[in-house]
């Protein structure tokens, strides 16, 4: 019994400084979560629709190239409202929230972000007549930004 | 002032989808990074995009630390007459610049 407690108090003191080099502001994927459904109002995301665009493996996360484009005509009965990006694993889980109208022409983004590590990023699409559609990602990041200078 | 480097059209067909690139010099400083002496530099970004055509909403962005420094934009609109299209990014202290471009449709 004793023998068991000092083994698993070992066991916490080998994994004190893993945990004691994990940077404290980190979005995680419940975070994002709990961000899209803000997002959503609670309405349920269905995936296809959207499809986002941006390299599998990132060589400089400071400058990601990403483009988020949504199959939609564009007519005032029926148009992209809004679109959306998050990521799982930055000090935040929002990238980037834009808003469309029957204006805007084509349902279609291109921009650069930053990412802090490799991790799924997603798109959520808005449409006008309630319905959220969204695509993700996983991309691979050698080098991170934010966390570093 | 900031730096902006803004590619429109000048003229366009009635109808036409014309494409909006807009780039802005800004540190987007996230808030998170540490400088050589470990101090931390607080955040500095713009969080907000709008792109007006004769007072008409066509575009907005809100941004996050997450967008890259000089924050660069493409998208689109329809170009049904000719008029001013006015560009403003607004942010951290008291950021707020507004740039216009006038567009002829024939």
């Amino acid at each position: 019994m004793a023998a068991d407690v000092t083994r698993m108090n070992r066991r916490l003191l080998l994994a004190l400084p893993g945990l004691a080099l994990m940077p404290a502001a980190r979005a995680d994927e419940a975070a994002m979560r709990s961000l899209m459904a803000e997002f959503t109002a609670g309405a349920p995301i269905t995936p296809g629709r959207v499809a986002m665009e941006i390299s599998p493996l990132v060589e400089n996360g400071n400058t990601v190239p990403l483009s988020v484009i949504v199959a939609s005509p564009m007519t005032p009965s029926d148009h992209v409202r809004a679109i959306a990006v998050f990521n799982e694993r930055n000090p935040q889980p929002h990238v980037i929230t834009v808003r469309l109208s029957p204006l805007s022409g084509r349902p279609m983004l291109s921009t650069n972000i930053r990412l802090a590590t490799s991790q799924r990023l997603w798109a959520v699409a808005h449409m006008s007549d309630g319905s959220f559609w969204s695509d993700s990602v996983q991309v691979v990041v050698t080098l991170a930004a934010c966390v570093e200078g | 002032m900031a730096r902006v480097l803004i590619n429109i059209p000048r003229q366009a067909r009635a109808g036409e989808v014309i494409t909006l690139r807009t780039l802005i010099q800004h540190t987007m400083e996230t808030g998170y990074r540490p400088d050589a002496a470990g101090v931390v530099a607080p955040r500095d970004i713009l969080r907000r995009f709008t792109c007006h055509f004769e007072g008409e909403l066509v575009f907005e962005a809100d941004f996050s630390p997450a967008m890259s420094a000089n924050p660069y934009l493409v998208f689109t609109m329809v170009a049904r007459r000719g008029g001013d299209i006015a560009l403003r990014w607004v942010g951290d202290h008291g950021f707020d610049q507004t740039e216009t471009r006038r567009i002829e449709v024939t």
